[in-house]
């Protein structure tokens, strides 16, 4: 038995395992995004008539006018089963948040307006509004791969965090605190809520 | 009622298996010789798990909701067949019917050995039970099938879709266990043969018909699963290099390189070393595949949920790599060859390439498959490796093979001569040159696919023209007539002439890939009620949209009408099916398969009213060819292990040290063979 | 739920919803071939698919990527290069979204390894045939007949 050779072939394996063990502490599904701490991209988006028959509105967000202000975009779409599970979250922190300054918008992502209202409807309403987003465009400006997404933009206009999936009050309150509390930023001339 | 049988059969066993491992290692170290204890366990384990299987599927088919696995994967609304079938659809059954497949093996193995009473033999059976305690172990913990479900449910959420959609998954699961299980018994050999010492031919003659068994299941296993995948996942491809088909992958290379390389050791002695570790990496790498896809360490389509299973797979990774490889490189001393390298010519050199180039190939697949974890591990980044990676590297060394595979028949053992060598690579050299022609003129443009005709027209005749020599060469000495000379030579020489079969077939399936890879052809289009769409030599039309309700499931088929020069050839429906467990549909394409080409139809979308569908046409030629080279395959694996007739192997002086001694009478005499010395 | 999802959820986003109106009327019919068209495809196979598992955007008959796959087009019908595409989705997605790791850095070794232990092998073995075959002893040369009787 040779055991000088036996010793190498143990030291060997040693990488090996450990890389394995490392595996397992980690969730292959997780895809961590390269925004937060970036620049936020622009967007320029009209907001959904709040009903079938109002009148077109030529109402446009861009983010450009939103600098100095805290905003929050949440991803969503009516045939997201995980979206309904959000809703309440947001439907009762967001009145809340925008007293302290903080915008609230909701993204559609692949839907109809049609359909989405009846969603609303039928959730209860919802206390901001929604932004269409043709051809998903703002979307995959924002790597989104999938629904729901929540991007919490700070007052420089970076992007602060990126929660996927359905977002909770914990997540939402620690942002948002945190973000406020930062305050910072030039002020903009007519910035503000 | 069957849960007390199940759970008790596999408490039995697991108590038998370590019981048997340890009887059968110290009768091995200690005496030298095999255990009766351990013997008579394996055959009670066999049994035992046999019971235990079958009690599920009893417990499957009656919908037996108390029982845990029914509860979790079984539904009122699932044809029997797939009820049949769940029992390896999800975790816990799939190691329920791996321990079924392992203790059966083993039973196998000691039945077959069973006039044999060494220590080879005794750590073998010892190793077997070691491994069929780690699955028992399972189980009996984590994956557990036959927990207690209480209250019990009326109905269950039934199978993963996907596993419903075709019969080829009634064919493609068992036949891969039989592959990858199967590889644990070579494994169990040579651990014994390692530890006893004695590492002559003897040892890898005995595995040989157990690897080649093995490697037969699962390129079967890997062919079906290709199959299935063309069929069901609707892109039209058939291999995407995802982890859990390089997790068969891997271990069908080193074994396809072993049970080449075995031959040179029976032959000459030589490359023991090579033949011990690629015997353990096909061990090891079917361990690790299982680890990588089970455990949650790498996202894969194949991959059921994490958990603490992968804490147990990983002890057992550990356990079973390091004893492995501190026993190989221990005993290293023991793996001297026996003889030497003569020739750059000679067919020992091309299987030392051969396992070189297999062991290249898997490593780099390996690399790839492991990468993303160590580059975070390393630089903390996500990244994917994916199939142009995969491709990439791969290609060359496919080439070089397919070269290898035509020039290894035309070399003989030791060395040769120039003028022999060309007189044998004459017909093959010409047909690399048709064919390249041939495909050329035909309009293939890719230079990749074009090498790669080139070689396949070289290897299909190189290894063709076998059969003509050994039937030529019994007509002349023997003086046989042509038909009977062909005959008695395959039946003389199985595993050689089975082997040149598999190789055809894999040639065969290769021309497949290639054609259909390279000269691919899409088209994806809205049609309105009546219209249709071109592409290549096909028009299709569609007709009209249906629906209909089953029992688990609700299909949606577009009717769509093939013309081909105006004539209409067929009428096809392809479909999307949407399951009550889920609320996303599967699709089921629509496949016309002809010798020449496929045409793959794919429903895309439809509109609620069937006034307009889309559908994506692809057209791949070749792709039947595939199919029809594995199952040559297997007839040329079926050929080669049948057993009875042909000399053994040792007959032909592969004892250590001899230099064929029947050589001399069979060759006549070197005096009448060179003229001088006639006179 | 396995992957399933992934590949179900690319349909399901493909089709729409099967209860509310007119799911996707409007999908591009693809244009005639142009060199536009080749240029796109070839950046497109080699960006992942989102939300699926191990297809590129050019394979995927999910919206989303056909969506992305728009991105490519117009971005390259801007006048951007293929490197400038793929930095663009980078950026937004993070490495992952390469179906083939940039060989830069220490990625550099999941291209460099394989050859170098083919290369490394192939040596080996040039030099020990180099060894053995100088020493080697005289044999009878054309034992091929013998291969054709024996096995």
């Amino acid at each position: 038995m040779n055991w000088k050779r036996a010793t190498i072939a143990l030291l060997a394996t040693t990488p090996i395992l450990a890389l394995f063990a490392f595996g397992l502490t980690r969730d292959p599904r997780e895809i961590p995004s390269p925004l937060p701490g970036r620049d936020a991209p622009a967007f320029a988006m009209a907001v959904m008539p709040p009903a079938a028959d109002a009148p077109a509105t030529s109402d446009t967000v861009r983010l450009a006018e939103q600098r100095g202000k805290i905003v929050v975009m949440n991803f969503y779409a009516s045939w997201c089963l995980a979206c309904r599970d959000e809703h309440p979250v947001l439907q009762a922190l967001a009145p809340e948040y925008r007293d302290k300054g903080v915008e609230f918008y909701g993204v559609m992502y692949k839907d109809s307006p049609d359909a989405l209202r009846r969603w609303i409807a039928e959730m209860g309403g919802q206390p901001y509004p929604t932004l269409v987003d043709p051809g998903a465009r703002t979307a995959i400006d924002y790597g989104l791969y999938g629904v729901p997404e929540t991007f919490f933009i700070g007052r420089d206009g970076r992007v602060a965090r990126k929660h996927v999936g359905p977002v909770t009050r914990d997540v939402i309150r620690a942002t948002l605190d945190s973000l406020l509390a930062a305050g910072g930023g030039t002020p903009e001339a007519g910035g503000g809520a | 009622m069957t849960r007390l049988v199940g759970y008790s059969g596999i408490l039995v066993a697991l108590a038998l298996s370590l019981v048997g491992a340890v009887a059968a290692f110290v009768a091995a170290a200690r005496r030298g010789r095999t255990s009766p204890l351990a013997r008579s366990a394996a055959y009670v384990n066999g049994a035992l798990l046999l019971v235990a299987n079958l009690a599920m599927v009893v417990a499957l088919v009656t919908n037996d909701f108390s029982v845990s696995y029914v509860a979790q994967v079984g539904s009122r609304s699932t044809p029997l067949l797939f009820s049949i079938i769940s029992l390896w659809g999800a975790l816990e059954g799939s190691i329920l019917f791996w321990a079924g497949v392992l203790t059966a093996y083993a039973a196998a193995v000691v039945f077959t050995s069973r006039r044999r009473d060494d220590a080879t033999i005794g750590y073998a059976t010892g190793v077997l039970h070691a491994v069929s305690l780690f699955f028992l172990i399972l189980l009996v913990g984590p994956a557990n099938p036959f927990g207690l479900v209480t209250p019990v449910p009326f109905d269950g959420p039934g199978p993963n879709p996907l596993l419903q959609n075709h019969v080829l998954m009634a064919v493609h699961p068992p036949l891969l266990y039989l592959g990858y299980v199967g590889m644990t018994v070579p494994f169990a050999y040579a651990m014994g043969a390692l530890l006893s010492g004695k590492l002559d031919a003897d040892w890898s003659r005995a595995t040989r018909r157990w690897t080649v068994t093995a490697w037969g299941f699962l390129t079967a296993a890997i062919i079906a699963g290709m199959w299935w995948s063309y069929e069901v996942l609707g892109w039209g491809g058939y291999w995407a290099w995802d982890p859990v088909e390089n997790a068969s992958f891997m271990p069908w290379l080193t074994a396809t390189a072993f049970i080449h390389s075995t031959m040179v050791e029976e032959r000459r002695g030589m490359l023991k070393g090579w033949n011990v570790t690629l015997v353990i990496s096909t061990f090891l790498l079917t361990i690790l595949g299982t680890f990588l896809t089970r455990s949650g360490v790498l996202s894969s389509v194949h991959s059921f949920a994490g958990g603490s299973i992968g804490y147990y797979f990983l002890s057992f990774i550990a356990v079973v790599l390091v004893a492995s490889l501190v026993i190989l490189a221990g005993k290293s001393d023991a793996l001297k060859s026996e003889g030497r390298l003569e020739s750059a010519a000679s067919r020992e050199t091309a299987f030392l390439v051969n396992n070189l180039l297999f062991t290249v190939f898997t490593f780099t697949v390996l690399l790839g498959t492991l990468y993303p974890l160590v580059a975070e591990a390393i630089r903390g980044v996500k990244v994917s490796v994916g199939a142009p990676f995969f491709n990439q590297m791969t290609l060359p060394l496919c080439m070089a093979l397919l070269f290898l595979l035509g020039v290894g028949p035309a070399l003989p053992w030791r060395r040769t001569t120039p003028e022999e060598l060309r007189r044998k690579l004459l017909a093959p050299g010409a047909a690399l040159a048709l064919a390249l022609v041939v495909a050329f003129a035909l309009g293939e443009r890719d230079a990749y696919a074009l090498a790669g005709f080139a070689f396949t027209g070289f290897a299909l005749v190189g290894n063709l023209q076998e059969y003509l020599f050994g039937a030529r060469a019994r007509m002349r000495a023997l003086g046989e007539r042509a038909p009977t000379a062909l005959v008695r030579a395959v039946a003389a020489n199985r595993r050689r002439y089975g082997g040149y079969l598999s190789h055809v077939g894999v040639l065969v399936a290769t021309a497949g890939i290639i054609a259909s890879s390279a000269d691919k052809s899409e088209h994806e289009a809205t049609l309105r009620r009546g219209e249709s769409m071109t592409i290549g030599r096909y028009t299709v039309r569609y007709d009209d949209t249906w629906g209909r309700k089953e029992p688990q499931r609700f299909v949606v088929g577009s009717a769509v009408t093939v013309l081909r020069a105006g004539a209409v050839i067929d009428s096809m429906a392809p479909r999307l099916n949407f399951y009550n467990m889920s609320s996303q549909p599967v699709t089921t394409p629509a496949v016309r398969t002809t010798a020449r080409e496929d045409l793959y139809l794919i429903l895309m979308a439809f509109e609620q009213d069937g006034s307009k569908v889309t559908i994506k046409a692809i057209v791949e030629p070749f792709v039947v060819w595939i199919w029809i080279g594995g199952l040559v395959v297997l007839l040329g694996v079926v050929v080669a292990v049948w057993p009875g007739g042909g000399r053994r192997p040792s007959a032909l002086g592969a004892r250590p040290g001899a230099s064929r001694p029947q050589s001399a009478a069979r060759t006549p005499q070197p005096e009448t063979r060179i003229p001088e010395l006639a006179r | 739920m396995r992957n399933v999802i992934a590949i179900g959820l690319a349909l399901l986003a493909a089709i729409g919803p099967i209860d509310a109106q007119a799911p996707s009327a409007s999908r591009p019919t693809p244009a005639a071939d142009s060199l536009l068209d080749a240029r796109t495809r070839e950046v497109a196979s080699g960006l992942r698919c989102p939300v699926c598992q191990g297809e590129s955007i050019e394979q995927s008959p999910a919206e989303l990527a056909v969506e992305l796959k728009g991105v490519v087009r117009e971005q390259l019908a801007a006048g951007r290069t293929p490197e400038q595409v793929r930095e663009y989705f980078v950026a937004r997605y993070g490495e992952w979204i390469l179906l083939e790791p940039r060989p830069t850095g220490f990625n550099a070794t999941l291209y460099l390894v394989p050859p170098l232990l083919l290369l490394g092998g192939a040596v080996v073995i040039v030099v020990l045939l180099r060894r053995w075959t100088r020493a080697g002893a005289a044999q009878p040369a054309g034992a091929s007949l013998d291969d054709e009787l024996l096995d």
